[in-house]
């Protein structure tokens, strides 16, 4: 149900830049979404399907969603690798002291409407 | 022909809350109230470990308990049993709660001079980590028989947490769990984090808990 709850936050914030630039039909959304992000891409839009049905500007508007690789950067060896490939482990030198440096990124990138 | 307008955002989906909790951190901090955010899996032990606390803390503070981790009020009556009041907040099946909704929930306790507010957060290691409530403190506990390794399996949690309560240690013989892994597990994902093992059952720990507690609340409170 975390999908839901984000869906709402999503379209508050974007509602608020809607009328603030007078829109009165978002017709998209977009938003960028990292690979490891705890959103699941497939529920994101079905909440959204569901929940923008409920409000009159974005009634029509269509979720856009880029996704952004997952890059795990390697404090030992200072290498990065493939995350989603390799989890927490470098794969370089076997160490455990690793940081996701992007990935988990959820951002609103921009909405097209009139 | 209507022409259609692309507006840049550039937002995290988070930071409308993000802010909204400092605002509410900010402000509770000026009221005096210490809000402690308790997360855990379900049935790790937030109800009983809380009742060993408010039972060892409540005449020293002013306590207020907002119970959300279940859509029903059994934990709400056994905290009110203590005689602290305690509300349930009704999430809808919601898997977290923001800084919105422990706001609304705040002001639903009637008592106003409250000096430690509880909210005892939806069971889940996953959403509750991504939204601030404008807690003064975030804890979470980890029970034995959840296993050693749980660090290495939710970093988000276990990394925003500044307090992490090991418990159940009274079954650690039937478990296959080593603390000094789960203390590194933890050290891997954070590196700051007071760490207390206890025993709600039989309340080991539980001096150390409240005294850490109300070192804490007294900071904050100054
Ligand atoms: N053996 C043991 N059981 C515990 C301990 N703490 C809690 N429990 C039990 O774990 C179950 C769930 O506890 P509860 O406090 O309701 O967990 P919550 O869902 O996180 O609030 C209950 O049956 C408790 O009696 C403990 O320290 N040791
Ligand atoms: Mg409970
Ligand atoms: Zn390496």
């Amino acid at each position: 149900m975390h999908e839901l709850g984000v869906v709402f936050h999503i379209i508050d914030d974007v509602t608020k830049v809607g009328e603030e630039n007078s829109l009165t039909d978002i017709q998209s959304v977009t938003l960028q979404l990292g690979t490891v992000s705890t959103v699941i891409p497939s529920y994101l839009k079905d909440c959204w399907e569901w929940a923008v049905k409920k409000t009159e500007l974005l009634k029509n508007a269509e979720l856009i969603i880029e996704p952004i690789e997952a890059i795990t950067f390697c404090e030992d060896c200072k290498s990065e690798y493939d995350t989603i490939k390799y989890g927490r482990t470098c794969p370089n030198c076997g160490s455990g002291h690793t940081y996701l440096v992007q990935g988990n990124e959820f951002m609103i990138k921009e909405i097209a409407g009139s | 022909m209507e022409t259609v307008k692309i507006i840049e955002i550039k937002q995290s989906v988070y930071e409308s809350n993000d802010k909204e909790a400092e605002k509410l951190r900010n402000e509770l901090k000026e009221r005096g109230i210490f809000l402690l955010n308790l997360m855990s899996s379900p049935g790790s032990g937030k109800t009983t470990t809380l009742t060993q606390v408010i039972t060892k803390m409540k005449d020293k503070y002013r306590i207020g308990v907002m119970e959300a981790d279940i859509d029903s009020d059994v934990d709400a009556r056994t905290i009110a049993t203590l005689g602290v009041e305690s509300i349930q907040l009704h999430t809808g099946g919601m898997c977290h709660l923001d800084a919105d909704m422990t706001r609304q929930g705040l002001q639903e306790l009637t008592d106003k001079s409250i000096e430690f507010a509880i909210l005892e957060n939806v069971g889940n290691l996953v959403c509750p980590a991504e939204f601030d409530t404008g807690s003064s403190m975030n804890a979470m506990i980890l029970s034995v028989p959840e296993g050693d390794d749980k660090p290495l399996k939710y970093p988000l949690m276990f990394s925003i947490c500044d307090l992490i309560i090991i418990n159940k240690i009274d079954v650690m013989p039937y478990f296959d769990f080593d603390m000094d892994k789960c203390i590194e597990n933890v050290r891997m994902r954070n590196k700051n984090a007071k760490i207390i093992p206890i025993s709600a059952k039989t309340g080991e720990g539980i001096d150390e808990l409240t005294r850490y507690l109300s070192e804490k609340i007294d900071n904050w409170r100054e």
